[in-house]
């Protein structure tokens, strides 16, 4: 059922919740169960906790989109770009905010929350991250990690690390 | 009351459009309306902007500002008209969307324009009896004004979060209280899709009537006048309303100056009080007083005497916006842009 | 393992085939290549059906059982199995007919593969497409199939100063063989203006940079090579069977510029033949976007890294050259049947070989390669077939 396929991403299209290997401190997202740059010696199944990402990243490569995906019909021409978090991972995300033939490789860019679809006009509405320019003042996800955990990656904005 | 302001955030989405080019549609003086309401531009939220992503804006940048643990959260209320659900919590929404799930109370608020206000009164509540460490209030809306009525030149979008604690306190609320009577001067009934209005019945018996008698009463219960405060916030339907009843009261232009906002976003309704008051807080130095005084129609009014601590002074608003940048800035949209964007173009299909 | 023949190939013209269905499609394609390997029915022991969606886009699933019944082979009993892996579907099925003759589970095969897909709306049909990539964390935030290879495109074009004229250069070489070829969804020639002028899709790409929304069927039948003589004069010879897959999206993918899965399953397939990259004279790669084409000349090991534009544009991969590259038109003018595409492929290629492809024939050569993705390039499928003379 599309409601509970959607509901149980809900941590990590709400707020970036990714992991990280305890073995090799590489950082996923979305999170994985098993690391990839460790799997071949089996050293890392069941040593993957969970991280936060900031949502402070780098644009690495764009495209303009103007036959939109289901959902994003309304907001064509759009911007969809792969970004290279500060703490590793790559997400593709929409650029909200920005005249999209302003977008460059470089451009740097923090999560902000958003509707990313409905299930027609009388279903549930999907919400989630987007990215818009780091300079238009979108606050990042929430600065938490798990209750008790909390691993929170170093440097500026990292929310919780300031707590 | 041993409870106040630990943080606030603002959010207004980056839309705009003038009374101009709303006029030049309907065949109006749009200048002339946008003169007559002073409102100059108001913003409009984008196709996936509603009241619960510019609530969870208003709130992780509140968080962030005060370094508060979102689990830390005892309750989250959301005024608003315009909850995107007419049943399922906007509040359960920004709860998750912040992290301070699942160990709080979560709510919508309902009270026009005055939603926002309310949730702040129930947030010191819980927290001056010690029900909660923090209580979060919110008001925020993408509010609607049919095609062609005068309330499309001001209805707008936005909202502002604030964060209600003992520790840390950047701002003090001494007093709050309330003035309410059954009077129908705005109203939307369920299931139609834009608000009525009584014309020229909103004035007097509605906005004036309840904003004054909720100011004078609480400058007459903490024993204030108009002179005792730095700044000074009003609902504000509009740039006109709030100014009239200012000069009433006795309050300057310059007490006034940073709590009006709609005259430059237009009217963001459950946001508009705290966006104001956003505003002001974005600028006050330690030992300021500041009167709030929120109105929400059918109606009623919430008046806050808030006085800004030290703390204020080491506040850091390093994150998100200044309300002032919301109030510069925009991306100014035609009317037909707008119309597709605020779903007021009928669209084919199922 | 045995070596393995190709006996018949067969396929329908691709299109808009509003008057044809699934069915006869599929067993249209199947029936030309049974008739070109002048095998019976009765010597098969199995099919194998390269199929990416059926189930959405014509709501019927378990079509490999179908396609044989409809082929008045019910009553054989055959086994019979449908293959999915996106875009690559056609060539996993290929594949699984290659194992299946190589390690003796059967002598006779047919090798299948069909789409049908103008049974649905167009929107319906993309938003299918669109789910050969990661559905849950590429499309559901705006990423379409032709978004995810823009950004390939525009990476490149960062990166090693690919020009969107090379790009366009590609439908240009695509539509020209198209022209030759009458099975082609399109047979109208293009000029780079054109390409250049055309509605955008996912900027750089425009919709002339994108393959077609195509119905159509392909099929081979295959065999042990040392029983082919008895069926055909020309058995072409499977020398490379490979298939490598990556990370299901592209943000997870080492590099943007390269599908180190092509790269991966080239290496093994020229390993598997002991020939190289320069041994090819025909070869039929992945072109569902120009960008496409460009990465899999470079990861074939066609050209060095980042030179795949000016080398495209200047001609080095035309009809008459030392390699000929898609001749069939590819994926952009022959059409895109997703599930057919690697099949057909094949078809074009045993054609070539054999020098039946007329107009468009490239020069004599013994060796060509196959070459499918699927989605972004989580699944490659690299074959390299050899006239035996």
């Amino acid at each position: 059922m599309a409601i509970a396929r959607f509901w149980r991403e809900t941590p990590r299209r709400y707020n970036l919740g990714g992991s990280r290997c305890t073995n090799c401190r590489t950082v996923y997202f979305p999170p994985r169960s098993v690391c990839p740059t460790c799997s071949t010696h089996r050293q890392s199944i069941g040593k993957l906790e969970p991280f936060q990402l900031s949502g402070e990243g780098e644009v690495i490569t764009y495209s303009v989109v103007h036959d939109a995906a289901e959902g994003f019909e309304m907001q064509v021409p759009y911007v969809v770009a792969l970004v290279r978090t500060r703490e590793g991972p790559t997400l593709t995300g929409q650029v909200v905010d920005v005249d999209p033939h302003t977008v460059r490789i470089g451009l740097k860019v923090r999560a902000t929350f958003r509707k990313l679809r409905e299930d027609g006009r009388a279903g549930v509405i999907h919400y989630g991250y987007k990215f818009a320019p780091a300079d238009s003042g979108g606050a990042a996800p929430a600065p938490r990690g798990p209750r008790g955990t909390a691993p929170v990656a170093p440097g500026p904005g990292a929310g919780a690390a300031r707590a | 009351m041993d409870a106040g302001i630990v943080s606030y955030g603002a959010y207004v989405p980056r839309y705009r459009i003038t009374p101009e080019e709303i006029g030049k549609v309907w065949g109006t003086d749009g200048t002339a309306m946008g003169q007559g309401l002073n409102v100059h531009r108001k913003s409009v939220p984008a196709p996936d902007e509603d009241t619960i992503t510019i609530s969870t804006e208003a709130l992780r940048t509140a968080l962030l500002r005060g370094a508060i643990d979102p689990q830390e959260l005892g309750a989250i209320y959301v005024g608003s008209e315009s909850h995107p659900y007419a049943v399922k919590p906007t509040a359960s929404v920004v709860a998750q969307a912040v992290g301070a799930t699942p160990n709080l109370t979560a709510a919508d608020f309902e009270f026009a324009c005055k939603a926002g206000t309310a949730a702040i009164q129930t947030c010191l509540g819980l927290v001056a009896s010690g029900m909660i460490r923090y209580g979060v209030a919110i008001g925020s809306d993408t509010s609607q004004g049919a095609p062609g009525d005068a309330l499309e030149y001001s209805a707008s979008a936005g909202g502002a979060a604030l964060v209600i604690g003992r520790e840390r306190v950047i701002a003090q609320v001494h007093r709050t209280l309330s003035y309410t009577t059954d009077t129908p001067d705005f109203w939307r009934r369920e299931g139609q899709r834009y608000p009525s209005h009584g014309g020229r019945f909103t004035g007097e018996p509605a906005y004036f009537r309840h904003v004054g008698e909720c100011a004078r009463r609480i400058m007459e219960e903490v024993g204030t006048t108009p002179r005792d405060y730095a700044h000074v916030v009003f609902h504000q339907p509009n740039g006109k309303f709030p100014q009239r009843i200012g000069k009433q009261l006795g309050f300057t232009d310059e007490q006034m100056r940073y709590g009006l906002v709609t005259p430059y976003i237009g009217n963001t309704y459950s946001g508009a009080a705290l966006l104001g008051l956003a505003n002001v807080l974005d600028r006050a130095a330690p030992g300021q007083r500041i009167l709030v005084v929120g109105y929400g129609s059918g109606a009623g009014s919430d008046a806050f005497d808030i006085e800004t601590t030290d703390e204020i002074a080491r506040f850091d608003r390093s994150y998100g916006l200044p309300v002032q940048e919301y109030l510069d800035q925009g991306i100014e949209l035609n009317y037909a842009t707008y119309a597709k964007y605020r779903g007021k173009i009928h669209m084919g299909g199922t | 393992m045995r070596e393995v023949a190709i006996l018949g190939a067969g396929m329908t013209r691709f299109g808009e085939l509003w008057d044809r269905s699934f069915r006869e499609i599929g067993i249209e394609a199947g029936f030309q290549a049974l008739v070109d390997a002048k095998l019976s029915s009765g010597d098969l022991g199995a099919l194998y059906m390269g199929n990416m969606a059926s189930g959405s886009l014509i709501d019927q699933e378990h079509i490999a059982p179908l396609i044989l019944d409809y082929a008045g082979l019910a009553g054989h009993h055959l086994e019979a199995v449908r293959i999915e892996g996106g875009g690559a579907s056609g060539a996993l099925a290929l594949h699984q007919g290659y194992l299946a003759v190589a390690s003796g589970a059967h002598d006779f095969v047919v090798v299948g593969g069909a789409e049908k897909l103008t049974d649905v709306a167009d929107t319906e049909a993309n938003r299918i497409i669109n789910s050969t990539a990661d559905h849950e964390w590429e499309e559901v935030f705006g990423a379409t199939l032709p978004a995810l290879w823009a950004m390939m495109a525009r990476r490149h074009m960062h990166d090693y100063g690919t020009t969107r004229e090379a790009l366009a250069s590609v439908a240009v070489q695509a539509h020209e063989m198209g022209a030759k070829n009458p099975n082609a969804h399109y047979r109208n020639r293009l000029t780079l203006d054109q390409v250049l002028r055309a509605t955008p899709v996912a900027e750089p790409l425009g919709m002339l940079d994108c393959a077609p929304l195509s119905d159509g069927a392909a099929a081979v039948v295959l065999g042990p090579l040392e029983r082919a003589r008895k069926f055909t004069d020309t058995p072409i010879r499977i020398v490379a069977s490979q298939v490598a897959c990556d990370t299901m999206a592209l943000h997870h993918r080492r590099d943007l510029t390269t599908i180190d899965s092509t790269v991966v399953a080239a290496k093994r397939a020229f390993a598997q033949a002991r020939r190289a990259p320069e041994d090819v004279g025909v070869a039929e790669v992945h072109d569902g976007f120009t960008i496409s084409a460009l990465l899999a000349l470079e990861d074939l090991g066609f050209v060095p890294k980042g030179q795949s534009g000016p080398a495209f544009a200047a001609g080095q991969f035309a009809l008459g050259q030392k390699l000929t590259v898609n001749p069939s038109g590819g994926l952009k003018a022959q059409g895109c049947p997703f599930g057919a595409v690697g099949v057909a492929q094949a078809v074009e290629v045993v054609r070539q070989l054999r020098g039946e492809a007329k107009e468009r024939q490239a020069p004599a050569t013994n060796l060509g390669l196959l070459h499918d993705v699927g989605g972004t390039g989580a699944t490659s499928v690299v074959h390299l077939l050899e006239r035996v003379n």
